[in-house]
């Protein structure tokens, strides 16, 4: 996806082995080749001693499309994917304490139903509102909360995953492939597995 | 079946078990376990070396001349980073090693404690991976698998850091344990549609030119490289470190491309209409401005990296897997071929563009010596480097006739790789000549070898082209920076045949050009370590010449 001024983004999604070190590994590795790391979201995955990885890369076209590749290459990195190109849906989180005294918080809660946020914590003077979504729906929200006063807001990075349906989304996050640009990424060669 | 041992006990058991013989390295506090078991092991010769660079250094003259994986131990702190520089050029230059460093106990690791240094951290991105083993029950398992990572797929050099109370700890080792990578597949035959695409683009080919780098090296394919040369008539180019795949008497030798290659090489590559890159990277010092980098040619790209396709090139042809498997799938579709106007273009290029002419001069000169070095040995024997001056010329007039008979630092560049790595050479080819082509600057970082040479009673032959400076700085300073010559002269260079006899080697001093063959024949013939200071007047600069980030239309053939 291209941002302008020459940057792109791309999104990757990769299976790492749950070891200590890897995360260094993978951060090193993006350090010295030049990625920039716009999120990152670490989790267990459905395999026990796995871990699944969410990055959103962003640089020139030529840097970034080589991150899955060079990713593949660490030993602890299992599978990773670019699916930037491909029909995928994802999410991010995020966490707004916003200020509403007893003036304004009918309008808060008005504003956190209309955006399907759920209220997680009360306080005298504040509210705190959970969200998921895409990240526009997120930005938007806090756009709007922004008049009654921002305490603090924490957001997570991206989790995404392959569509299992056939269904385009909108701003939960269909990429739009650049059709034009030769796609780097190629198939992984049969051979010989690590495993003897 | 599994056994109950020590960590230490664990560690030898395994290296013996990978088909270890040799292991280079020093002794030091957290590695001592390591030392204190070897004499239950006989079988694994210890070559102590002088400074840990040059244990890293052996390791991988040894591991690049024999095929074999190279193994380095050290001890913590300093004796691990001082592998550093060993590790980088072996990671650039794909270099199958394997180094096992102690480390301080378990439950100091973390304190600041004495002689820690987080290895593991420093050498991430110098390793091809790396590994600290906190039981000893994974001992035996990490040396397999470390070595299993060094020498498959793109090989390289693999770390183990073993805490000292690791050493010591009983453990089980079953070597018949199944080695469990998940993340990690080894490339074997390319996509069958790949190789056709590719053998369709060199069967259409006019004006093909094989670019052979270290991959086929390392592959050992040079039966395959010449198999599909001479089937299809097409121009061998070498990269620097594709040095001695192919036979440079052979009418289909190019030389080699780029910023200090020879000028038909590089225009051979500018002018064809397809290159076939056989495991070269396309390194900087070929292509120079990408932008501008033989713009009319189509390109092939055979790999076993995938990350190296489209990385500095855009290709036409990916072809990824083991490049041996490769040339078994592409040679049989590819068809004979004669591009017999074409192969007489590049001998009218070589004609007409003759890098290798030595210019006419009484003084003794780098070319000279490794002319005469050529000419005496025939060719023939394993050839080591530093990096600057000398080794370009070694590169350049050395007519190689063996199979990888070239060992340099290509991609890491390490000045004082000359004098540890035909060290290493001559312990994995004890009944081959090994000479070691040395810049004055290279040498003095890593004689302290000469100790290690002499007490293996290695054969070892060294050629120093001595001209007090650094060559090609001075070269640099005087092109790029004004003449305004900054650090570049060795005001205080020992006398070098007494630094020799000080190690009870022989040394030989040689100031003029008729006495290089004398000098040379005569170091063949002793029966033992010699070093032979070659006096060289001046600094000469070094032709052909593409300046850095320029292409072919720059090219500097000789002075004006």
């Amino acid at each position: 996806m291209a941002l302008g001024n020459g940057t792109f983004q791309r999104t990757i999604s990769a299976l790492v082995q749950d070891k200590p070190g890897v995360l260094a590994r993978i951060s090193g590795l993006f350090r010295r080749r030049g990625f920039n790391i716009a999120s990152l979201a670490v989790g267990r995955s459905e395999r026990p001693g796995m871990s699944r990885m969410t990055f959103v890369v962003e640089g020139p076209d030529e840097v970034v499309r080589h991150v899955a590749a060079q990713l593949d290459r660490l030993i602890d990195v299992v599978e990773v994917h670019d699916i930037t190109e491909q029909n995928i849906v994802w999410r991010e989180l995020a966490l707004i304490k916003v200020s509403a005294p007893a003036a304004t918080r009918s309008e808060v809660l008005e504003l956190a139903n209309v955006y399907r946020s759920n209220v997680i914590d009360i306080g005298i003077e504040s509210l705190t509102l959970e969200i998921s979504g895409g990240r526009q729906k997120i930005d938007t929200l806090i756009e709007l909360l922004k008049k009654f006063g921002l305490l603090e807001v924490i957001r997570t990075g991206r989790v995404a995953t392959l569509r299992g349906t056939l269904i385009e989304g909108e701003d939960d996050g269909l990429f739009q492939a650049d059709a034009s640009a030769p796609t780097y990424i190629l198939p992984v060669p049969t051979g010989e597995t690590g495993s003897v | 079946m599994s056994k109950h041992l020590s960590g230490s006990q664990i560690v030898c058991e395994a290296l013996l078990n990978e088909g270890v013989d040799v292991v280079f390295g020093i002794p030091g506090g957290a590695i001592l376990p390591l030392y204190g078991v070897l004499s239950e092991y006989p079988d694994l010769r210890h070559i102590l070396s002088r400074h840990e660079q040059g244990a890293a250094h052996a390791a991988d003259g040894y591991a690049r001349s024999t095929g074999k994986v190279g193994v380095a131990f050290a001890t913590s702190g300093p004796g691990a980073t001082n592998l550093v520089t060993g590790l980088a050029t072996a990671m650039m230059d794909s270099v199958p090693m394997v180094a096992i460093t102690g480390q301080v106990g378990r439950t100091a690791i973390g304190t600041d404690a004495f002689q820690e240094a987080d290895i593991t951290g420093a050498s991430m991105p110098l390793t091809k991976h790396n590994y600290l083993v906190m039981r000893a029950d994974d001992l035996g398992a990490t040396v397999h698998e470390a070595f299993h990572i060094a020498r498959t797929g793109r090989s390289g050099p693999v770390l183990i850091d073993v805490p000292k109370d690791v050493f010591t700890e009983m453990g089980d080792y079953d070597p018949e344990a199944p080695i469990d990578l998940p993340g990690y597949r080894v490339p074997g035959k390319a996509d069958e549609s790949q190789v056709e695409a590719a053998a369709e683009l060199i069967n259409q080919a006019e004006r093909p030119v094989i670019l052979a780098g270290h991959g086929v090296v390392l592959s050992r394919s040079f039966d395959e490289l010449m198999e599909l040369a001479e089937k299809a008539q097409i121009p061998v180019v070498t990269t620097l470190l594709g040095i001695s795949s192919f036979p440079e008497d052979h009418v289909l030798s190019t030389g080699f491309p780029g910023m200090h290659g020879m000028a038909y090489a590089s225009l051979a590559v500018d002018e064809a209409d397809l290159i076939i890159n056989f495991g070269s990277r396309f390194d900087d010092r070929i292509i120079g401005d990408a932008s501008r980098f033989s713009t009319g040619s189509k390109k092939i790209h055979v790999d076993i990296d995938p990350a190296e396709i489209n990385k500095s090139i855009r290709v036409e042809a990916p072809v990824v897997g083991n490049i041996k498997d490769v040339f078994g799938q592409l040679i049989p579709k590819v068809k004979q071929a004669t591009h017999v106007g074409w192969l007489q273009h590049i001998e009218h290029l070589k004609a007409e563009h003759p890098s290798l002419k030595i210019p006419e001069s009484d003084r003794l000169m780098g070319q000279h010596v490794v002319k005469a070095l050529s000419d005496v040995t025939k060719g023939e024997a394993i050839i080591t480097t530093g990096v600057g001056q000398h080794q370009m010329w070694a590169a350049q007039h050395y007519q190689f006739k063996n199979a990888n008979s070239w060992l340099s630092s290509g991609g890491a560049g390490t000045m004082g790789y000359e004098v540890p790595s035909a060290i290493g050479a001559q312990v994995g080819n004890p009944d081959k000549l090994v000479w070691s082509i040395c810049g004055d600057g290279g040498f003095q970082m890593t004689l302290m070898e000469l100790a290690t040479v002499v007490e293996n009673k290695l054969p070892v032959k060294y050629a120093i082209l001595n001209n007090n400076h650094l060559g090609m700085i001075t070269q640099w300073q005087g092109f790029f920076y004004n003449g305004d010559y900054q650090a570049e002269t060795y005001t205080a260079n020992p006398d070098f045949v007494k630094l020799a006899e000080a190690y009870e080697i022989k040394g030989i001093r040689v100031t003029r050009q008729d006495d290089l063959e004398a000098a040379i024949a005569e170091a063949n013939a002793h029966d033992g370590p010699v070093v032979v200071d070659c006096v060289i007047e001046k600094v000469d600069d070094l032709y052909p010449m593409i300046p850095a980030g320029q292409s072919v239309q720059e090219l500097i053939e000789e002075p004006n």
